[in-house]
C-alpha cells in the first residue's frame, strides 16, 4: 500500500501514514480553509488500510493548534481506527502529544478519549 | 464593555489599545495574515503564551467565521471589520459584518444558548455539537461560537443593528482576561 505523506505548512498539518514502516502521524496546525478536501486522501486512505490493517500500532497525534472544522475530522479519524480495532481486532494505541503549558491541547485529547475506546497514552514536552 | 452600535465601535477603538484592526473581504488569505501579524504584536508585547493561545484561537474561529459568511452572502455583503484591542486586564476579539434579517433568529438562538451555560455545560454543548454534525456543516454548527466561550472563559457579546430594510449589521465580541485562571 501507497505511503502518504505531505509537508504542513502554516495552516495545514503534516501527515505521514506509512503501512511499511508502521508510522501514522499528525503534525503541526491544522486550520485549512476546506477541511473535507485537506482532508479527504487521509481519510481514503484509512478506508482503504482498514480492511488490511497492521496488527499493532500507534497513531501520534503532535497538534500544537487545530480549529474546530479539524476538530470533527480528528473525531472521524479516531472513529475510523476504533472500527479498525474492534472489526479487525488490530491492537491500535493513540498518542497524543501537547506542550506541557498547554492545558486545552491536553483537554482537548482527554475528550477524544471519552469518545472511543481506543487507549490514549498522553505525552506532554 | 458594551458594544451596541456601530459608533461605538469608533469610540471603542478610540479609548482602547487597538492591537490591529483590518477591514475588507475576508479570504483564507488575510486570515493567514491577520493571524501571523497579531502574533507578532503579541510576541513584541510579551504576552504569555497561554493567552496567546487562546487569543489565536478565538482569532481562527471568528475569522474564518467571517471567510465563510461572506462567501454564502451577496454583493453588498462583501466588507466586514475585525479588530483586536486591550484594556488593562482584558483583550478584546471584535468583528462586524452586514447580515440578513433571515439569518439572525439562528445565530441568535445558538449564542443565547451558549451563554446560558456554565463551563461543563459547555463542554457538554460542545461534545455533542461535534458529535452530531455531519462535516459539510461543521462549520455551520455553532461548534466555532462554543468554542470562543470555552477559550475565552466569559460571555459572548453581541449586537445585531438595522441597517436599512432587511439588511443588519452584526457585532461580535469575545473577551479574553489578561490573567489565567487558577481554577484548573
Amino acid at each position: 500500500m501507497e505511503t502518504y505523506k505531505i509537508n504542513g505548512t502554516e495552516d495545514t498539518p503534516s501527515i505521514i501514514l506509512d503501512k511499511t514502516t508502521n508510522t501514522f502521524e499528525i503534525s503541526g496546525r491544522s486550520l485549512p480553509e476546506d477541511v473535507v478536501t485537506f482532508y479527504k486522501p487521509t481519510i481514503d486512505w484509512l478506508e482503504a488500510f482498514g480492511n488490511a490493517p497492521n496488527n499493532n500500532f500507534s497513531f501520534d497525534f503532535k497538534l500544537e493548534y487545530f480549529n474546530t472544522a479539524s476538530s470533527k475530522i480528528i473525531l472521524d479519524i479516531l472513529m475510523k481506527l476504533d472500527e479498525v480495532a474492534e472489526n479487525k481486532g488490530a491492537s491500535i494505541t493513540i498518542n497524543w502529544h501537547y506542550d506541557k503549558n498547554d492545558d486545552d491541547m491536553q483537554e482537548a485529547g482527554e475528550e477524544y478519549a471519552e469518545l472511543v475506546s481506543l487507549p490514549f497514552t498522553f505525552k506532554a514536552q | 464593555m458594551e458594544v451596541t452600535s456601530i459608533r461605538q465601535f469608533h469610540q471603542l477603538m478610540e479609548s482602547n489599545k487597538l492591537i490591529m484592526l483590518y477591514e475588507g473581504e475576508f479570504t483564507q488569505e488575510i486570515t493567514k495574515g491577520v493571524l501571523a501579524m497579531t502574533e507578532r504584536n503579541l510576541d513584541k508585547d510579551s504576552v504569555e503564551a497561554g493567552i496567546k493561545k487562546k487569543i489565536y484561537n478565538v482569532m481562527v474561529e471568528v475569522l474564518q467565521n467571517i471567510c465563510k459568511h461572506q462567501a454564502s452572502s451577496s454583493d453588498d455583503a462583501k466588507t466586514a471589520v475585525f479588530m483586536i484591542g486591550e484594556d488593562e486586564e482584558h483583550f478584546f476579539v471584535i468583528s462586524g459584518n452586514t447580515i440578513q434579517q433571515n439569518k439572525i433568529a439562528a445565530i441568535e438562538e445558538k449564542l443565547n444558548l451558549i451563554n446560558s451555560k456554565d463551563k461543563d455545560g459547555l463542554k457538554l454543548l460542545f461534545r455533542d455539537l461535534r458529535l452530531s454534525a455531519t462535516i459539510s456543516e461543521a462549520g455551520g454548527a455553532g461548534l466555532g461560537f462554543v468554542d470562543i466561550a470555552r477559550k475565552s472563559e466569559s460571555k459572548l457579546k453581541f449586537q445585531f443593528d438595522l441597517i436599512k430594510d432587511d439588511l443588519y449589521y452584526f457585532i461580535f465580541l469575545s473577551t479574553i482576561s489578561k490573567h489565567t485562571s487558577e481554577n484548573n
